[in-house]
This record gives C-alpha cells, sequence and structure tokens, in this order.
C-alpha cells in the first residue's frame, strides 16, 4: 500500500502551514529521517522529516502553497515494488478533505490541539475557551486558566483578548464592598496593543520566577584589555571570524561552569540536578520579545564555533525561524547589555535554570594597583542566582573562576 | 447555653443559611444558626417543598381524569381536599426535622430566637421581643430572607385575599379565583387550584405570563393555560380590591384603558417579594440597603466588615437553590477555599412546577440578542419524541439558543412534562463551557425525553434527526 505523508503539527500551535520547498522530488528515494520538505509556520520555518521509507511516488501538495492544514495529504510514498499507478486513488483524498472540512462548520479543532505547556504541562481548558482561543488566534499554553484546578475559562480568553490580566486568586482586599478593578482611567492617553504569545510567555515565565526562586545577587569587576587585546589580534588573522566580547563571555562562563559544577544545576522539590553538560543560553533581544538560542556544551567549543553558532542564531532569531529545540533547554544563562552602554543590572532567573549572568559595558574606569593609581577597561558582571539549590560561596566561586579566566585569556587555551 | 463565642453565627435557618452552616461546620468554623420559627425556613416549610406536593395531587387528579386512555375505569373518583393539604404539611414537617438531624450531625448549635446584628461581632437573640443571649462571632452571615410585596390597595386579608402562605392551607376550593401575579408563585398556585375545580383568572402586568422566561416558552405556556379553561390578562393591572358579602370585587384595568370589575370567591396576591431587612440591627452598621435588598459584592460582603448577606434577602433570582449556593460560595471564600468563582446569574436554574412544567437557565433569545450575540437557536417539539408519546404528554418543546460563532451554550428553555428534572444536563454543559460540539457528541438515552435535549441542539445547526 502507498503510503501518505501528512502535514504534521510542527509546534503546539500550529493547524495549518504553508508548504514552503521540497528537499526531494518525485522518484528520489527516502529513507526514515530524510528531510523531505520546509513547511512555513506561525512561528518559525521548520522541516518534515521522513518516518517511513520508500519512493517519493507523487508530490500532492506543490511548493508555496499556503494554509495547508495540519494531515491533509502532502505526498505519497511507494513501497518496494510498488508503481506510480497506485497513488491514484489519493488525487482525490485532497479535494475530499477540504469538502470534509468546509461541512463541519465552524473549523473542527486540530487534531492536535495546543495541549502541552512549554514545561510539558497539560493545558487544562474549556471547551468554549479552546474554540474563542482559536479564533483570536491567541496561544493557550501563555493564558492563566483561573477556572477550577487552573482550567482555561472564556473569561480568560475575553480577558487575554482585552488585554486585562486575569486577577490571581490572593487573598482577599480586607475592604467589604470593593470598588471596580483598577484599569486605566478612562480617556487616559494609552494605545492599547495586545498581548503576542511571546510577550505572555515572557510575562508568565518572569513573573512565576521572581515570585517562586529566592534569588540573590553577587557582582565583580572584570579587566578586559588583555582580552579586548587578543580579541584584535584574532579577528585581524582573518577576515571570515568576527570574534565579539560576547563570544569571550560565552566561553569563559562555560569554562567557569566546569570548573565549578555545583554551579550548574537545577533546583526540583525531589532532587537538586547536575548538569552533565554546560549549555548556554543566550538572551537575544528580537522585535517585540527576546528569545534565548542555546549554545550546546559551549565549554567544548572554541571561539570561533560559538562565534559562528551565535551569528547564525541571532540572525534566525530576527527572523522567526529558530526551532524549539534551539531555544529550548540550556543550564545557564547570559544576558549582554554592554553594547547599549549599560554599566551593571542584575537579571531575572531563566527557571528551570539556577544562575543568569549579566553583563554591563567594558569602559575604562580608574583602578588602584599596588597602591598607584591607573585606568583599565572594566566590565562588571552581576551573577543572579537562586538560593535554594546555590549558596552564596558556590556563586562566588563560580564568579571567580570567571574573572580569572577573562582577566587571562590566555589561560583558557590550557 | 454553654458556649456562646463561635466563628461563623448564621442568622435565619432557610436554605440559605443551613447549608452556609453545614459548609462553614464542614470547613471547621465553630458554627451557629439563628432561627426563631422553624428550621429549613420559607423554602422547606411555606415554600418550594409543600407547593410541589400539593401539585403532585393536581398531578394525579390529572392523571385519574385520564384512566380511560391508559385502560382504566373507575367511578365516583373524588377527593378530599384536607388529605391533599394534609399531606403536603406532613411533607413539610418531615423535611424539617431532616434539617435539624442534619445541623445536629454536623455539630451546627441551633439558637432558638430572632436573631439581630448588635454591634462589632455580635448577634443578639431575642424571643418574644425578650432578650435571650448574645451571641461573638467572628463572622456573621445574614440569611434573613423574604416575605411577600403588597401595594396600596391591593392588601391581604388572610381570609379572601391569601398569599401564598393561605392558599397553601386551603379548607375549600373557592369556586372563581383570581391570581394576581404570573410569576412561579401565582401560576403555580394557578394550575393547582385550576386542577381542582376552580375558575381561574390570572392577571399579569407585563405583557406576558411568566415575563422572565423566553417569549415563546411564555407564549406557548398561555396556549395551554388558556385551553385548560383558565382566563389570562396579560398588560393589566388590578388596582382595586373591595370586599363585600364574603367576595371580593377586582377593579382591572387593561393595557388600553379599558376597566372592568369582576367578583372572585377569593384572590391570590404574587405579585412580587422584598427582603426581610428590618429587625435585624442594620441600623448602625454600614451595611447598605437598596429597594428592600441588602447590598453586597460578588463574594456576598455587606458593606460591613465581616458581615455577609446571602439569598432571597440580597435580591433576584428568588430561588432555593441561589440562596444554597451563594451560602457556600460566602463560606468558602470567607475560608480561603482556591478556584472560586462568583455566581453567575445566567447559571442558575429556574422550575416552575406548573402544567404543562416550565424550566430554563440562561439567556432567552431576545435577551441574548440584545446582549449583542449573533444567535442560532434550535427547537424540537416533545411531538417528536417518542418518550413523551408514551407518557400521553405530546405537548411541549425544548429550545437552545447558541452563540453561532463560538458555539457557546447561552440560554435553554423548556415546556413540557417533566422539564425541571432535564434542565440540569444543559445546566453542566453550560458551566463547564461546552460548545454545541460537546452536546452534539453526548449520547442521550432512548428512550427519554432528554432526547429532546439534544435533538434542539442539533436542529440549531441544521442536523436534527426526527423532525
Amino acid at each position: 500500500m502507498p503510503i501518505p505523508v501528512l502535514m504534521p503539527a510542527l509546534s503546539p500551535t500550529m493547524t495549518e502551514g504553508t508548504l514552503a520547498k521540497w528537499l526531494k522530488g518525485e522518484g528520489d528515494n527516502v529513507v526514515s529521517g530524510d528531510i523531505i520538505a520546509e513547511v512555513e509556520t506561525d512561528k518559525a520555518t521548520m522541516e518534515i522529516e521522513a518516518i517511513e521509507e520508500g519512493v517519493l511516488g507523487r508530490i500532492l501538495i506543490g511548493e508555496g502553497t499556503e494554509g495547508v492544514a495540519i494531515n491533509t495529504p502532502i505526498a505519497v510514498l511507494l513501497e518496494e515494488g510498488e508503481d506510480v499507478s497506485a497513488t491514484e486513488s489519493f488525487y482525490g483524498s485532497v479535494p475530499t478533505a477540504a469538502l470534509a472540512a468546509a461541512e463541519l462548520t465552524p473549523a473542527p479543532a486540530p487534531a492536535v490541539a495546543p495541549t502541552l505547556k512549554a514545561n510539558g504541562a497539560r493545558v487544562i481548558a474549556s471547551p468554549l475557551a479552546r474554540r474563542m482561543a482559536e479564533q483570536a488566534g491567541l496561544d493557550l499554553t501563555g493564558i492563566n486558566g483561573s477556572g477550577p484546578r487552573g482550567r482555561i475559562v472564556k473569561r480568560d480568553i475575553e480577558a487575554a483578548i482585552t488585554g486585562d490580566a486575569v486577577q490571581a486568586a490572593a487573598a482577599p482586599p480586607p475592604a467589604a464592598v470593593m470598588a471596580a478593578p483598577a484599569r486605566a482611567p478612562a480617556g487616559a492617553a494609552v494605545t492599547e496593543q495586545s498581548n503576542s504569545g511571546m510577550r505572555k510567555v515572557i510575562a508568565q515565565r518572569l513573573l512565576q520566577s521572581k515570585q517562586t526562586i529566592p534569588h540573590f545577587y553577587l557582582t565583580v569587576d572584570c579587566e578586559i584589555d588583555e582580552l579586548l587585546k587578543i580579541r584584535k589580534d584574532l579577528n585581524g588573522r582573518s577576515d571570515g571570524i568576527k570574534l565579539s566580547v560576547n563570544d569571550f563571555v560565552v566561553r569563559t562562563l562555560a569554562l567557569a561552569l566546569r570548573k565549578v559544577p555545583e554551579a550548574n544545576v537545577s533546583w526540583s522539590d525531589a532532587a537538586t540536578l547536575f548538569y552533565n553538560s554546560v549549555d548556554v543560553s543566550v538572551a537575544v533581544a528580537v522585535e517585540g520579545g527576546l528569545v534565548t538560542p542555546v549554545v550546546r556544551n559551549a565549554d567544548n567549543k572554541g571561539l570561533a564555533q560559538i562565534s559562528i553558532e551565535m551569528a547564525d542564531f541571532a540572525a534566525r532569531a530576527r527572523e522567526g525561524k529558530l526551532v524549539p529545540e534551539e531555544y529550548q533547554g540550556g543550564s545557564f544563562s547570559v544576558s549582554n547589555l554592554g553594547m547599549f552602554g549599560i554599566k551593571e543590572f542584575a537579571a531575572i532567573i531563566n527557571p528551570p535554570q539556577a544562575g543568569i549572568l549579566a553583563v554591563g559595558a567594558g569602559e575604562q574606569r580608574p583602578v588602584v594597583k599596588d597602591g598607584a593609581l591607573s585606568v583599565a577597561t572594566v566590565m562588571s558582571c552581576t551573577l543572579s542566582a537562586d538560593h535554594r539549590v546555590m549558596d552564596g560561596a558556590v556563586g562566588a566561586r563560580l564568579l571567580a573562576a570567571f574573572k580569572a579566566l577573562i582577566e587571562d585569556p590566555l589561560t583558557m587555551l590550557l | 447555653m454553654a458556649d456562646t463565642s463561635f466563628d461563623m453565627v448564621v442568622v435565619g435557618g432557610g436554605p440559605g443559611g443551613y447549608v452556609a452552616a453545614i459548609r462553614a461546620a464542614q470547613l471547621g468554623f465553630a458554627t451557629a444558626v439563628v432561627e426563631g420559627q422553624h428550621l429549613g425556613g420559607i423554602c422547606l416549610n411555606w415554600g418550594c417543598i409543600p407547593t410541589k406536593a400539593l401539585l403532585r395531587s393536581a398531578e394525579v387528579g390529572h392523571m385519574l381524569a385520564e384512566l380511560d386512555e391508559y385502560g382504566f375505569s373507575a367511578d365516583n373518583v373524588s377527593f378530599d381536599l384536607k388529605k391533599v393539604v394534609a399531606r403536603s404539611r406532613e411533607v413539610a414537617k418531615r423535611l424539617s426535622s431532616g434539617v435539624a438531624h442534619l445541623l445536629k450531625k454536623n455539630k451546627v448549635t441551633v439558637v432558638d430566637g430572632h436573631g439581630s446584628l448588635a454591634g462589632k461581632g455580635k448577634v443578639a437573640v431575642g424571643r418574644d421581643d425578650k432578650p435571650v443571649v448574645i451571641l461573638d462571632a467572628k463572622h456573621i452571615i445574614l440569611a434573613t430572607g423574604a416575605r411577600p410585596l403588597s401595594l396600596s390597595g391591593l392588601e391581604p386579608d388572610g381570609e379572601l385575599i391569601w398569599t401564598y402562605k393561605e392558599a397553601m392551607v386551603p379548607e375549600t376550593i373557592p369556586k372563581s379565583l383570581l391570581v394576581v401575579g404570573s410569576g412561579a408563585i401565582g401560576i403555580e398556585f394557578a394550575s393547582f387550584y385550576r386542577e381542582f375545580g376552580a375558575e381561574v383568572t390570572v392577571v399579569e402586568v407585563l405583557d406576558r405570563l411568566l415575563p422572565v422566561e423566553d417569549a415563546e416558552i411564555s407564549a406557548f405556556a398561555e396556549k395551554a393555560f388558556t385551553e385548560r379553561g383558565m382566563t389570562i390578562h396579560t398588560d393589566a393591572t388590578v388596582n382595586a380590591l373591595d370586599k363585600k358579602a364574603g367576595k371580593v370585587t377586582a377593579t382591572i384595568v387593561h393595557g388600553d384603558g379599558k376597566r372592568e370589575k369582576q367578583t372572585y370567591d377569593c384572590v391570590i396576591l404574587a405579585i412580587g417579594i422584598t427582603g426581610n431587612v428590618e429587625n435585624i440591627g442594620l441600623g448602625g452598621s454600614k451595611v447598605k440597603v437598596d429597594h428592600g435588598h441588602v447590598v453586597v459584592d460578588e463574594w456576598l460582603r455587606t458593606g460591613e466588615p465581616s458581615v455577609y448577606a446571602i439569598g432571597d434577602l440580597v435580591g433576584p433570582p428568588w430561588l432555593a437553590h441561589k440562596a444554597s449556593h451563594e451560602g457556600v460560595l460566602c463560606v468558602e471564600k470567607i475560608a480561603g477555599v482556591e478556584g472560586l468563582r462568583p455566581l453567575d446569574t445566567s447559571d442558575i436554574p429556574g422550575c416552575t412546577y406548573c402544567r404543562p412544567q416550565v424550566a430554563s437557565v440562561g439567556l432567552t433569545e431576545d435577551a441574548a440578542k440584545k446582549a449583542g450575540h449573533e444567535v442560532k437557536v434550535g427547537r424540537f417539539p416533545f411531538m417528536g419524541n417518542g418518550k413523551a408519546i408514551v407518557l400521553g404528554e405530546s405537548d411541549g418543546m425544548v429550545k437552545t439558543v447558541f452563540d453561532a460563532k463560538t458555539g457557546e451554550l447561552l440560554g435553554a428553555h423548556m415546556v413540557g412534562a417533566d422539564v425541571s428534572e432535564l434542565i440540569q444536563g444543559y445546566v453542566v454543559a453550560k458551566r463547564m463551557e461546552g460548545t454545541e460540539l460537546d452536546l452534539m457528541h453526548s449520547i442521550f438515552p432512548h428512550p427519554t425525553l432528554s432526547e429532546m435535549m439534544h435533538e434542539s441542539v442539533l436542529d440549531a445547526y441544521g442536523r436534527a434527526i426526527h423532525i
């Protein structure tokens, strides 16, 4: 029997996609794992992998077709010994599917409904809330439920649409008869912009972080004149590579974490989790928010490789083309606002991680050495750490290791 | 009394008060209920329950009138009104003692007397206008209920001009009866007395019978009552009642200004109710009263800290199940239970136990349109349902109203046999925010009246099978 290849749901919110490009042609052999096509979704461009093997007998949906619903047959694979005539029956399947969808008004919920939150928990929502979210183009994973056991109900969707935050079920105010909930005063000079899914996820996760993680902060000043000298030297040797200070920061942080593995951890109620690899999430500002692509095994990667990866991540992040595996996970974060001239700042931990390093601008400051005043390029770095799982001394050792490495970059070669 | 200090004192032992007290006790509050007349309140003693017992007798009477259809015959069928009333009183008494038992089982202290606020955290209890005891309370819930509204010129006298209370314990069936007001109370008495042979006239000030119901349901009910021989005057008022020689002459003013005088053996006033806000110590407190009802916020809090009010006392709909739900919600909020939602009146079902019965929940079709919804409306007649035919009850309809865009169930409206037992199906679906698909995908047992609930939903989307 020929095997239909269906439009996959490539993200929890995807209901349809654009078939951007076929990477295999009719008659090509396909083995499981081959990338056969590229699909653009609401979030990113993603690849379709073959699950079965065979010969790509017939392409049913041409390149550039928009609005292809998930589970629509897009191609047919032939098994050994079958020829193209066996695919005839699939010609009819596209219009039939479209007809069936048209009959069922309003459109049925997608077969793969958004049922998973970023942390893997199931999204609990009423049928009405699901449909309203779908119609409004809202991602349920970014919405807090106010119903029983956190169920997302109609009023949560209405609040999300109008931009009102759902009031947490906090202790009631002491006063008896309450005034209307505070909103922008009537006629106030504001322009409302509905919150994007990314905005909601940021709001939810950072609120959760600040409310549940006992942050503490350690700041260290690092002199980077040596680093700047080596960077200039290295950048002068190759046209292809332009190392940034941040590339050094990522590599240095990774090495420091390798030296102080007690800081490369996560808290869970059941146990402290020690990460076996050092995966550094790097905050990248994008239109309307930020994403954190992950440099995996950063302690085992050279500066050049980190630089290439970061340039690629940053470019694709701005185009919205990162795939979830590229920005999920990560054991520790770094956020650098030095390029904006920020002297120093304290960042909010990106849960479930236990630490984030906030990096300020390298600037010339007076320093006292051996009793004499001199000038050095100093970069202030502030560690935000989760005190449940990392104590002050551990954080201090991490920063000491970081400072030692970044001030004497040649030791990174050791 | 051993102890006069409580976490929770509930003033009034009706369906709001006693339920609140039991829930409070379950949550670990030391709780007392102050009740001076009868546990279970009006509902149990002079309202929902005894009227349903009377209407059960009316149903039996209706069956007897149609014995032949079912293959029986009987001669000299007669009734003894004393026994009909006695059964109703017996049912009420039995359930009232049941409430006493439930309170005892939950270790709620019952204080016999009239309760009123007496300063911060105090409830004074009196009996026969003499002070008995002062209770200390961390939280006080007022649940003193309501009483019939009386208008100038339409005062009850307890002999010829009745309220619900006299209407519930008649010594004879009047030959002719005027019912003023066609809400649930008026219509149920009209239905009862008609079944027992009275000539019944109903006067309603609004333009249709059962004015809170969907217009189609009202029209259906009006037609059914007219066929049962009742005289219905809508868009009309009664502005004078003159008693003479053991009869009452009513001046009925019609919408077009025409007046007519008609004489009746008896009149039942059912023109609405007003909260029992008097003599409960509100004077010195910050509790606000508006149009005869205590003002509360979404969590039943009054203007006075730690004083709450529930049920008929705080306003319509005047329904026992609304009072009970408010009692539980109020207590759970005080206890800090999580995941609570304020009461949404469109989730409160209402039932009227006349013949044919009427039951509904949510928005009427008109109200839904007024609220800006584009609607899809489904209807299914009893005539198309197997079980209805089997029961010999082929008159009635089930109507559903959906939001056309979201498929939200906005309202459901039914008239016909036993619909009061069906409506909760829609109540659950509505509360859980099911859409038309959830109802379409649910399986309704065959043969039952509930199949009409399914068909009505299908009809709203042009998919009904049996019509």
